[in-house]
């Protein structure tokens, strides 16, 4: 398998995260376009993994822990947005600007 | 080799379509389900890369578990279900496009720049050294991400509850 068009499709995947994070209002949507980041950096650390053949497998290792950290962060992510919910009765992020000035 | 190829540049395009389509789509719904089809399709890819636990793991975990708590969340935040034309913010597009376009030139460039090479396949399982690999060089980020897993759920059921002593200051 050649490397580089995988790692491109990866680069292309974080920046439609970003782009989503950029431009969506809803804050279930930001947390969906966060979870194509962090997919983006799991097919670079598994492509890099597989590259590298790497004998203590680190990017597999890594791998695994990302998708756990990922795991608990969209848990609180959606109980604070449930929290904000209650609160404001809206989940678009346009509207939480009680921290700005 | 040669369906390899082409089936590997099949997958790759399928996994930018639908994560274009997470990002750009105005239901809320589609969105999610589309990312089930993105995390699909990278578990194929890692099958392809002989990474079998990994994929297997990611197929669990998000298509399983997260993707049920983002349905949730978006039934729950009672998100206008069906077409939304307020789900993006307009004013945000071109400098958000801009943006994400930059990153991936810039990306792209050094990745293609700085990386080449033809990975070969091997066959065989390789779950068995992992798990070895995880519980004795790796074990102390194991239990550390254990105890992370803690935190979270702790933190998620107390921001998520209704706080009753709250509750009963403002009736008294």
């Amino acid at each position: 398998m050649i490397v580089q068009p995988v790692l491109v499709v990866a680069a292309a995947l974080f920046s439609l995260g970003i782009y989503g994070i950029l431009v969506r209002r809803n804050a279930v949507m930001v947390l969906l376009s966060i979870e194509l980041i962090l997919n983006s950096v799991n097919i670079n650390f598994i492509m890099f993994d597989t590259m590298l053949a790497d004998t203590l497998m680190q990017g597999q290792i890594f791998t695994i822990f990302i998708i756990t950290i990922a795991a608990a962060e969209v848990g609180i992510g959606l109980a604070i947005v449930l929290m904000l919910f209650r609160n404001r009765q809206t989940a678009n992020i346009n509207e939480f600007d009680l921290m700005k000035w | 080799m040669e369906i390899f190829e082409i089936v590997t540049y099949f997958v790759l395009l399928a996994l930018l379509s639908t994560a274009i389509r997470v990002v750009t789509t105005s239901n809320v719904i589609h969105a999610a389900i589309s990312l089930v089809f993105t995390l699909a399709l990278t578990a194929i890819l890692f099958l392809m890369l002989s990474t079998e636990f990994v994929a297997l793991v990611l197929v669990l975990v998000y298509i399983g578990a997260v993707i049920v708590l983002f349905l949730f969340g978006i039934m729950i935040t009672r998100a206008p279900l069906g077409k939304n034309a307020e789900l993006d913010n307009d004013k945000n597009k071109k400098l958000g496009a801009a943006i994400a376009g930059s990153i991936f030139l810039l990306f792209s460039y050094i990745l293609i720049n700085g990386f080449d090479g033809d990975v070969t396949i091997t066959s065989g399982s390789s779950t068995e050294l992992l798990g070895e690999i995880l519980l004795s060089r790796f074990v102390f980020p194991f239990e550390l991400v254990s105890f992370v897993l803690l935190a979270a759920l702790i933190g998620g059921i107390t921001l998520a509850r209704k706080d009753e002593a709250l509750i009963d200051e403002d009736q008294v």
